[in-house]
């Protein structure tokens, strides 16, 4: 067999079932994003959601909140990486421990949170414990936006730091222990050894944890809907409406594409910017 | 300067670079103590909650310890259908599990050690799964699933789960693959075994923690996942289907103590593959 | 066939039996609901029957899917409305249905309800509810002077928030606003009627624009949580607000937990009347289902005063059929009822009616409400200039549908018009 055809048939099970399972039903929905009312190819979908009065905020609350989360969870989750590989006693525990929020999904995260930052929640009560406020305050509401803003990015923080975590620390456990050797003979301290050694040697994990974190930053949506209400609109949770309380498959569709397109730009940066090349790999 | 005086100096030094040291140590056990707490404080209160009467609940100020009131959490356990509906769960995320690491882990081990034409195509559609909202593609899933006769089956949502789980299973195998040294296999391959026992025997051991993050990734979106499980099950639907639905429009006390049912099998799952997902750390020290 | 045989095997897990019905609902979602649906509601009904509740969005896709595909598993529907419309070519005609059950009153009109603007029955009416007011206790001591809250008006209600807030520092005046409330029925069947006498046909009049500013201005002494809140007896079991506008089903939890600490009272009027509107939820049977017979079977049982009774119980949803109601209803029926019958038999009462004849665009035409709502309310926006531009969508979406104009709006010869 020539070895040309390996990868071919490497990847031929996975494109045969997504194919079947993801592409069909995919295309349909991407072409109805293009079709209009009357059945002929068109923008009109693209045009009723662009003229809605909700897109560029849901747009904007949507980019913002992956661009100062997502870079948040990135340098905690090599940080807390860094940490693991430095235990000796307890490792198996606290990595564990850090793991647990993977299996939390983002509605129960949601309900948590909001149990802590409500206005009847933990956070109030510890505070007026401790004689700072006199009674519930409520803080987590459209007036204070920024309060909002927070409160979310605590929570997905929270939520999702791990998987960028298992990811990374699986790259670092992969990273031969005779590079730092090499390294601390030359004298480079810590920090050096960071930016020459262990970064490096980490840009596959990285881009892959990049990449998947922020895809699933753009879909973010149910604990923006608990902790932030109506006003504070994002892309999914439109996409959502638009399907099911307004009833418009197609201008739910162009969300959906509006997402993708997303999705690609950041991936295909990424791709670039974290770009492997062959040689270079250990 | 004497030799006491030199003496003194260096055990000086020492006793500074000691408490240097120290200090480090003590820095880096109370940030990982913060982290620690930064993760289990929620799910504590979470429990806390969970295990409060409806009254202690809505009431204000709210205590930081249980009052092991199991009334809601009684309820739950008597709820009509929830065990099936945990074993169905179950089902789907194993039946996810293999076959999201059956199909992704040649794909990740193509993409880490082949250079092809439509390389970056192939990457950019197996993400495409993630990159698409899946409650728009339930409908027309469905309309498929039950024309070829998979509708309501577990078996059905596990391949749409799997479709989810496939771009980290591939990315993450991928990666995994790339760290390993190219040289090993070659090695295995001077030594007489061929493309695929060298695989075997040299790459799948070192890959396995990997591996093991991938099957961990399947299992929690396929449990974690609501709404395709709603739309295509109807007789055997998922615990997360089950509750999921209900939960936001139920009280707050019903609330609390469904989102920790909801967690608690995924945290023992966790629990049961911690050793596996962290076994690397032997490995590194080749 | 495959799957009935080899699934189980492989699975080991039951495939229901043929004769069951799956009732799948939209209603008596919340788990202790549905838990007393089956436990206490279905449980005497002749024959197997799975009760599933469902959240709009899989309940709509699971429809279409079955519809699209002709095979379908689901044995009765049971949803509100206004949810009907959407699903509107799914479902089966059910004139021979409603002539089994049992008569009622208000049949006509209810009845006339159920065919969706078309000329066949396409759901019977199962239950009904109607949005009502709540009030802490602790509220009462701030009502205006000489205001009655049987009878109160906006202004004064708005007075009374202010007192509160300026007595407490708090505003505890609060709406379902949030992303499942219900705060679109409040706008439509409520304010509207109640400033304009119309909802439709007056949407951007000079009574509206007063309306609007005025609501702009109530909303200062609205607890801004209030654009989260889905259900409001939440935000009243925990004292986050005082004073609430909600569905009587999503504030039976607070009637039920602490009845002598909540009141119910009806809507406020203002100077076209009290405008109130009520809930309808019924039951449809979705084209091609399985078991026909069964599913008529089981309509006809949700239809019995006794079974009307028992989801009385279960859901806090009001029977349709006519029946004396007996003595020993939860807490929520006795405070909520007398409410709802003073609300209905107030002098000034104004009803107006649930849209009809707008199809898959129902959904759009409340969007068009909360749109407004929000761009004036919550971001400030010049009320005017919103007006104009909603005005122009409600009209494409009027003739769209070629809705003809309901209850409080006067009828119209073909499209309700949008002045």
């Amino acid at each position: 067999m020539n070895s040309k055809t390996y990868p071919y048939l490497l990847i031929a099970p996975s494109i045969l079932f997504l194919l079947a399972f993801f592409i069909y039903p995919f295309i349909e929905v991407f072409l109805q994003a293009f079709t209009t009312s009357d059945g002929e190819l068109g923008l009109a979908n693209f045009d009723t959601i662009f003229n809605d009065f909700n897109f560029l905020p849901s747009l904007s609350n949507t980019l913002i909140l992956a661009l100062v989360v997502v870079p948040t969870q990135l340098c905690m989750a090599v940080g807390m990486s860094l940490m693991i590989s430095k235990m000796k006693k307890g490792r198996d525990t606290v990595l564990y421990i850090w793991t647990i929020p993977l299996g939390i999904s983002d509605l129960a995260a949601g309900i948590v949170w909001l149990a802590l930052l409500d206005q009847n929640g933990f956070l109030n009560s510890f505070l007026f414990s401790v004689g700072i406020i006199d009674g519930p305050e409520s803080w987590l509401n459209y007036n204070n936006p920024v309060a909002i803003f927070a409160a979310i990015v605590f929570a997905e923080i929270w939520r999702a730091t791990a998987i960028l975590l298992v990811i990374i620390v699986s790259g670092i456990g992969l990273i031969p222990k005779e590079y730092y050797e090499a390294a601390e003979i030359f004298g480079a301290n810590a920090w050096v050894r960071l930016w020459k050694v262990t970064l490096p040697l980490l840009r596959p994990s990285l881009q892959t944890a990049l990449i998947l974190r922020t895809l699933l930053a753009f879909e973010v949506f149910a604990v923006v809907m608990l902790l932030g209400g109506t006003n504070m609109p994002v892309l999914m949770g439109e996409a959502f409406n638009w399907a099911f309380e307004y009833r418009d498959a197609g201008a739910a569709a162009a969300y959906a594409v509006v997402i993708l397109g997303l999705s690609i730009v950041f991936t295909l940066f990424y791709l670039k910017v974290l770009h492997v090349p062959k040689e270079a790999q250990v | 300067m004497s030799q006491f005086e030199q003496d003194a100096l260096l055990e000086k030094e020492m006793l500074a670079a000691n408490k240097r040291k120290k200090a480090w140590r003590w820095l880096f056990i109370s940030g990982t103590a913060f982290m620690v707490s930064w993760i289990v404080f929620p799910i504590y209160l979470l429990v806390v909650s969970a295990l409060s009467s409806a009254e202690v609940v809505n009431g204000w100020p709210k205590a930081f310890v249980p009052e092991f009131d199991m009334e809601t959490m009684a309820f739950f356990m008597n709820y009509y259908g929830v065990l099936d509906a945990l074993k169905n769960s179950l089902i789907a995320a194993v039946f996810t599990m293999v076959i999201s690491i059956g199909l992704g882990t040649p794909a990740g081990y193509a993409l880490a050690r082949f250079e092809f034409r439509g390389k970056n195509t192939f990457r950019l559609l197996i993400l495409l799964t993630r990159a698409f909202p899946m409650p728009l593609l339930a409908l027309p899933l469905a309309v498929i699933f039950i024309n070829i006769g998979l509708d309501d089956t577990l078996f059905g949502l596990s391949l749409v789960h799997a479709a989810l789980a496939l771009p980290f299973a591939v990315l993450i195998t991928s990666s995994l693959f790339m760290g390993i040294p190219v040289e090993l296999e070659e090695a295995a391959w001077v030594l007489g075994c061929n493309r695929w026992q060298a695989f075997v025997k040299v790459v799948m051991p070192l890959a396995l923690p990997g591996l093991t993050a991938s099957a961990v990734f399947a299992f929690v979106i396929s449990w974690n996942e609501v709404f395709a499980a709603a739309v295509l099950t109807i007789n055997n639907q998922t615990l997360t289907a089950f509750l999921v639905q209900s939960l936001s429009s139920s009280p707050a006390e019903v609330k609390f103590a469904g989102g920790l049912i909801l967690i608690v099998p995924a945290i023992l799952f966790l629990f049961v593959v911690r050793k596996y997902l962290f076994s690397m750390w032997g490995i590194a020290n080749r | 066939m495959i799957k009935k045989i080899i699934l189980p095997i492989l699975l080991g897990s039951s495939i229901a039996s043929a004769s069951e019905v799956v009732f799948y609902s939209t209603q008596a979602n919340p788990l202790k609901e549905a838990d007393a649906m089956r436990n206490d509601v279905l449980i005497n009904f002749d024959g197997d029957v799975k009760f599933l509740p469902q959240e709009a969005g899989p309940f709509f896709s699971r429809i279409e899917a079955e519809s699209r595909s002709n095979s379908v598993s689901l044995g009765v529907l049971g949803a509100l409305h206004g949810q009907f419309p959407q699903i509107q070519g799914s479902l089966d005609s059910i004139d021979d249905v409603l002539a089994s059950v049992p008569k009622i009153k208000a049949n006509n009109t209810m009845s006339e309800l159920g065919k969706l603007g078309a000329s066949e029955q396409k759901y019977i009416p199962w239950m009904q509810a109607t949005y009502i007011m709540a009030a802490n206790k602790k509220a009462l001591p701030y009502l205006p002077k000489g205001a009655d809250v049987n009878a109160l008006t906006y202004d004064e209600l708005a007075t009374w928030a202010a007192n509160i807030k300026e007595a407490t520092g708090k505003a505890k005046l609060g709406f379902p606003a949030g992303e499942k409330g219900l705060m679109h029925r409040f706008l439509q069947g409520y304010l509207y009627p109640s400033f304009t006498n119309s909802v439709v046909t007056d949407f951007r009049g000079d009574d509206a624009k007063a309306m609007w500013q005025w609501f702009r201005d109530l909303w200062q002494d609205v607890n801004p949580r209030s654009t989260a809140y889905n259900l409001m007896q939440e935000p009243l079991l925990t004292e986050e607000v005082w004073i609430a506008f909600d569905h009587t089903a999503r504030l039976k939890d607070a009637f039920d937990q602490r009845p002598d600490d909540f009141i119910a009272f009806p809507a406020p009027s203002a100077k076209a009347g009290r405008g109130f509107m009520p809930v309808i939820a019924g039951l449809a049977i979705p084209k091609g289902t399985p078991d026909r017979a069964a599913s008529a079977e089981l309509i006809k049982y949700l239809s019995e005063p006794e079974v009307q009774i028992r989801t009385l119980r279960a859901t806090g949803f009001y029977p349709i059929a006519d029946v004396e109601l007996p003595a020993d209803l939860p807490a929520n029926v006795r405070i909520a009822g007398k409410a709802i019958a003073t609300q209905a038999g107030s002098p000034d009462a104004l009803p107006s009616m649930l849209p009809v004849g707008l199809g898959d665009l129902s959904g759009k035409f409340s969007k068009t409400y909360k749109d407004t709502f929000q761009q004036i309310v919550l971001r400030n926006a010049n009320i005017d200039k919103i007006l104009d531009r909603q005005a122009t969508v409600l009209k494409t979406i009027m003739v769209s549908a070629n809705a003809p104009c309901w209850a409080p709006d006067k009828p119209s010869n073909g499209v309700c018009p949008v002045n």
